[in-house]
């Protein structure tokens, strides 16, 4: 019994890293210093090292969870969780359409947020997102570059890009895919931003955050795309989703 | 007995790492089909009483939402460090109370969310509590951890942003619930109109 008792501490202790640890298919990303569209009067933001997914969350992947958790079926989710457009293009509870590497979209963030945390994960904060997709293949901040923000524009402009495979966008100078040029993403905090149209009466109009300078003061390209992705999340209700709107999940840097 | 305890500590530590409890996590779906017939009798789909976070009250008591099962709840978020909107609102919410019928007042619960958890411990809720004269137990005062309070605000689309160390900027919106945790009403704005709110809430109280 003795030499039984350790042995099998191990075999779990294993078993459970693993699922608890799956940092493949991550890349760290250093963290530093970046000063936001949107944030506390033109202050820089400091973003801790993280670890963050290189590649959006698949429908593949999604499928699978979602069996493993069945309450987040597309016929069991609770109304609460999802509204009705919640995997509007599965055929039925297992059944994706397209294909196994395109990007799950139509996921609620209350869907999204439960998927990362039963990786051991949670969403990347807007700061981290912006922070790691400020990046192209070569630099870290590319969003003065005019090839970057032409980049991301012209995408905005392209339909259906959520059909496409997850991979196929450049890696940037994190080892990270997809950030732009494939599907628009969930964060944790998508709910901190003020500026949609409809908050402009219900918003504390003594802040500094949103009287209006900072939406006339993104007049170039860089400011544009990323006003674009604010407003975006601005307009997301957590119930909400929507076919151009997938995920992936980051991590702390355990130390 | 020694092999157990090694079990257990394995399994809290799994546990530990698991999304959830060990509960949610069902790989039958027959089973997971009774489950949720089960619940949806007790808990209605669109109720706030499906989140299962946890929260501290002003007089440092432990509770978990559904506690507040069976009353018509009317909440709002603020946080006590805050100078311009929450005095507003904690007006706004007292104004409503003082409307709400005498036979009526005891089957209404009113619940200040703090977006600020880190400040607002509950020492601090209390002095607010004090300061406001809302000591009655009709107003409840909560703290949670930041990710239950950022995801209570997401049900309650309540948008916030810390802009300062000591400075918030959020949506002034006082939700209505009722007795099953459905939403009923929502009032935007500050010191607005609520004449509705409150013929909402005189509708649900018994």
């Amino acid at each position: 019994m003795k030499f039984y008792s350790p042995a099998l501490f191990l075999v779990f202790s294993l078993l459970f890293c693993e699922l608890a640890a799956q940092n493949d298919n991550m890349a760290l990303v250093k963290g530093g210093v970046y000063l936001p569209l949107y944030g506390a009067e033109d202050q820089t933001v400091t973003v801790d090292p993280f670890l963050m997914d290189i590649y959006p969350v698949t429908n593949a992947e999604y499928l699978k969870f979602v069996e493993e958790y069945p309450q987040w079926k597309k016929n069991n989710v609770k109304t609460l969780f999802a509204d009705k457009s919640y995997l509007t293009n599965w055929k039925d509870d297992k059944t994706y359409q397209g294909l196994s590497n395109a990007p799950v979209t139509n996921v609620s963030w209350f869907a999204a947020k439960k998927y990362c945390e039963c990786q051991g994960k949670r969403l990347p904060t807007i700061d981290e997102w912006e922070f790691a997709a400020m990046a192209n293949e070569k630099v870290q901040d590319a969003r003065r570059i005019e090839t970057y923000n032409q980049f991301i524009l012209s995408w905005y402009e392209t339909p259906k890009t959520f059909n496409n495979p997850i991979g196929k966008n450049f890696k940037n100078y994190w080892g990270i895919y997809d950030l732009h040029g494939l599907v628009w993403e969930w964060t944790l905090d998508f709910n901190s931003v003020l500026i949609s149209g409809e908050s402009r009466k219900d918003v504390d109009k003594d802040s500094n955050l949103f009287c209006g300078s900072a939406a006339i003061g993104a007049s170039d390209l860089m400011n544009y795309a990323a006003f674009m992705r604010y407003a975006f999340r601005g307009s997301m209700k957590a119930r909400y989703s929507s076919q151009n709107l997938g995920f992936r999940c980051a991590k702390d840097v355990e130390n | 007995m020694k092999k157990f305890r090694y079990l257990v500590i394995a399994f809290a530590l799994g546990s530990l790492f698991s999304c959830n409890s060990n509960s949610e996590k069902n790989t039958d779906t027959s089973d997971s089909a009774k489950v949720k017939k089960a619940e949806s009798e007790t808990i209605l789909e669109m109720s706030i009483y499906n989140l299962p976070s946890h929260w501290t009250t002003q007089n440092g008591e432990e509770i978990e939402l559904k506690d507040l099962q069976g009353k018509v709840v009317v909440m709002v978020m603020i946080y006590t460090t805050c100078k311009a909107a929450c005095p507003r609102l904690v007006a706004d919410m007292r104004n409503i109370e003082k409307q709400v019928p005498e036979e009526k007042k005891d089957d209404v619960q009113y619940v200040f969310v703090s977006i600020d958890p880190e400040t607002d411990t509950p020492e601090r809720l209390k002095a607010f509590s004090k300061e406001n004269e809302m000591e009655d137990d009709k107003w409840l005062f909560l703290r949670g951890t930041e990710a239950d309070t950022r995801e209570f605000a997401a049900v309650l689309a309540v948008n916030y942003k810390e802009i300062s160390p000591m400075d918030f900027s959020h949506s002034n919106i006082i939700s209505v619930f009722d007795h099953r945790g459905e939403m009923v009403h929502q009032q935007e704005g500050l010191g607005v109109d609520n004449k509705e709110t409150v013929q909402a809430i005189i509708e649900l109280a018994k």
